[in-house]
């Protein structure tokens, strides 16, 4: 399968290969090289790339949903959070009684607000295999609801945009309150171990990029078969005349929901593996701002490829890097006049432009 | 128990009466404007019927009623004599085997002209099987032959967006076919065609009569006195008019102001 999936895409083969490469090489050049080496990476630099990657996945997810099914989910986030607090959670459980108050069950922010027994919800987060599985499914269920009440009510376009974007900020105001039992403004941090490694320790580190890159060809060579099976077309025909469709005697909303579940699920697993690499997650993901640059990252990547969306995220994030730390006051100036010149000018961002000049040199 | 004189199947199509399509005093209205006014009409098992009348006579409007898109304020409309179309909605009715060729060529433009003719194909639409799907020799075939029939093979693998005007309209009246309907709503569909195409088009509908129940809405009258063997029928404001033979029809005084005004 894989190599008929390369075989139709040249640029995303050479894409997902430097993924992988960049993903096993870097933990291999840290276990052969000595810290002093000019080869092994710094651990900054190792959770960035992660990071990278993370960003990668969650851009992909939406593409799923925007590129190809042709809804502008403006709440792409939320589903990248929960993913996160699922894992976070774990994380705060296995600190147990190294906490600062020392608690061996409730997390420092817990014994701080009185409270006297950990919430129900709370439950079976000091299991590993419970909070990846809640990683996956809360986000999931959250997109199952959302999107039966709204794709079967025929809510779509912009009025559809606008309540993805109100359904992060109510999860954000939620988060942000204290009684919810997520730790409030501050979230989740302060983790300790991760499956019984330390969290900080270089292995670990090099062994969530590993772990984020491999997720992330594994989650575009998933994407790429739904897309390119019967559903796929289906689904971008609704995209093109959603109407249409229902003529053809498909349940439009049905092929909607299940591209609109899987992404919420691809979201929130980038989410569980970003969290660890950062170190923290606090109600501030859940802001619809964030939401709004994972559009901005699929944009100026290039809608509808998969790879762009890759892309566009490690490109802009990367740019983020550099010019937060050199002078974050223009950063949102750039990003918001980046996306303006990609709309204008490269409307089918620069994973388009360079297949047309590609394909115009192939002439 | 007492042998009926014929059983009706229920949730199966019963034709047994002769009708397929039962319409009985439809309205519809928008803002107060009367689209359809008390519309009786019956539609028999592998008829063609041609539809016509000027501008808002509510044509696109009855296509609408029949298909789902529509929900009438009063009236029944039903396939068969056992099923009521106003309990379903678009894709259930399409299922039944009612399908629609637009007034508009709906070609999906990103897909190529085989993927068009592989959406419409007349299987399970479901979700899970969609996603597993896999062409068998047998739909292969079908579409193959389809696309012989609407002169397509060669464009095969073109996106659908480059066709002509009238090569869309082709490729629609093959999506229709794919779904192999029992009753086929056909909108305007020389409209954009070459003399030749014309004609072929109204070969095709002739040939597929008999099989098949047709509706044809068109406004080009040559056409439909080339296809209109046995009723016509003629909507004004909503309702019907009269129907009767082509030359009937073209006779009628009522007709004749409708057309031409007074």
């Amino acid at each position: 399968m894989l190599s008929t999936l390369c075989n139709q895409d040249k640029t995303a083969s050479w894409l997902l290969g430097g993924i992988a490469l960049l993903s096993m090489l870097v933990p291999l050049f840290n276990f052969i090289f000595p810290v002093e080496s000019a080869l092994h990476f710094s651990a900054y630099s190792v959770s960035i790339m992660g990071k990278y990657l993370c960003f990668a996945l969650l851009g992909l997810s939406l593409d799923l949903v925007w590129g190809y099914c042709g809804i502008l989910a403006l709440g792409q986030g939320a589903f990248f959070a929960l993913g996160g607090y699922a894992m976070g959670m774990y994380l705060m459980r296995q600190i147990g009684n190294r906490s600062v108050y020392g608690n061996p069950l409730l997390p420092d922010f817990m014994v701080f607000l009185n409270w006297q027994e950990l919430p129900w919800y709370w439950y079976g987060f000091e299991q590993f295999w419970f909070a990846a599985l809640m990683a996956v499914l809360v986000p999931g269920l959250l997109a199952f609801v959302f999107g039966w009440l709204a794709f079967r009510s025929r809510v779509t376009g912009v009025y559809l945009s606008i309540i993805t974007q109100a359904l992060t900020y109510a999860l954000l105001l939620a988060f942000f309150r204290n009684e919810m039992g997520f730790g409030g403004n501050n979230g989740l941090t302060d983790f300790k171990d991760i499956l019984g490694f330390n969290i900080q320790s270089e292995a670990v580190r090099a062994s969530l990029l590993l772990i984020s890159g491999l997720m992330l060809i594994l989650a575009f060579v998933v994407s790429r078969w739904v897309m390119a099976s019967k559903l796929g077309r289906v689904v971008t025909a609704v995209r093109d005349q959603e109407s249409r469709v229902r003529f053809l005697g498909y349940r439009v909303e049905h092929f909607k929901l299940l591209v609109f579940v899987f992404s919420a699920m691809l979201a929130g697993i980038a989410g569980a593996l970003y969290v660890p690499q950062v170190g923290i997650i606090n109600p501030s993901e859940f802001s619809p701002l964030n939401s709004l640059e994972i559009v901005i990252w699929v944009a100026i990547g290039g809608r509808g490829t998969l790879y762009g969306a890759i892309v566009g995220a490690v490109l802009v994030n990367y740019a983020k890097t550099l010019l937060t730390g050199w002078a974050p006051e223009i950063w949102l100036f750039f990003l918001g006049t980046a996306f303006i010149l990609v709309t204008v000018f490269l409307p089918d961002g620069l994973v388009g432009f360079w297949q047309r000049r590609f394909q115009a040199q192939k002439l | 128990m007492t042998e009926l004189a014929h059983k009706p199947k229920t949730g199966g199509l019963d034709t047994s009466h002769g009708p397929i399509l039962y319409l009985e005093a439809v309205s519809v209205s928008f803002d107060g404007f009367k689209a359809l006014n008390n519309l009786s009409m019956y539609i028999d098992a592998g008829e063609l019927r041609c539809l016509i009348g000027p501008n808002g006579a509510g044509k696109t409007t009855l296509m609408d009623v029949i298909t789902g898109k529509t929900t009438p304020d009063s009236g029944s409309v039903f396939f068969g004599q056992t099923i009521d179309l106003l309990q379903m909605d678009e894709p259930a009715i399409a299922e039944a085997g009612i399908c629609r060729k637009f007034q508009k060529p709906s070609v999906f433009e990103t897909l190529t002209v085989f993927e068009n003719l592989e959406l419409a194909l007349a299987s399970n639409k479901g979700v899970w099987t969609t996603l597993f799907a896999k062409l068998n020799g047998t739909q292969r075939d079908r579409i193959e032959q389809v696309m012989e029939i609407i002169g397509l093979t060669k464009h095969r693998s073109h996106l659908a967006g480059i066709l002509s005007h009238g090569q869309k309209q082709w490729l629609e009246i093959g999506m229709l076919l794919m779904q192999e309907p029992k009753v086929m709503l056909v909108d305007e569909p020389v409209a954009g065609m070459t003399h030749q195409e014309v004609e072929r088009t109204a070969q095709l509908l002739l040939s597929l009569q008999g099989e098949r129940s047709i509706i044809v809405v068109e406004h080009d009258m040559e056409f439909v006195r080339s296809i209109a063997q046995h009723r016509v029928t003629v909507l004004h404001e909503g309702s019907v008019l009269t129907e009767g033979t082509m030359d009937e029809v073209q006779n009628d005084p009522r007709v004749i102001q409708v057309y031409l005004g007074d």
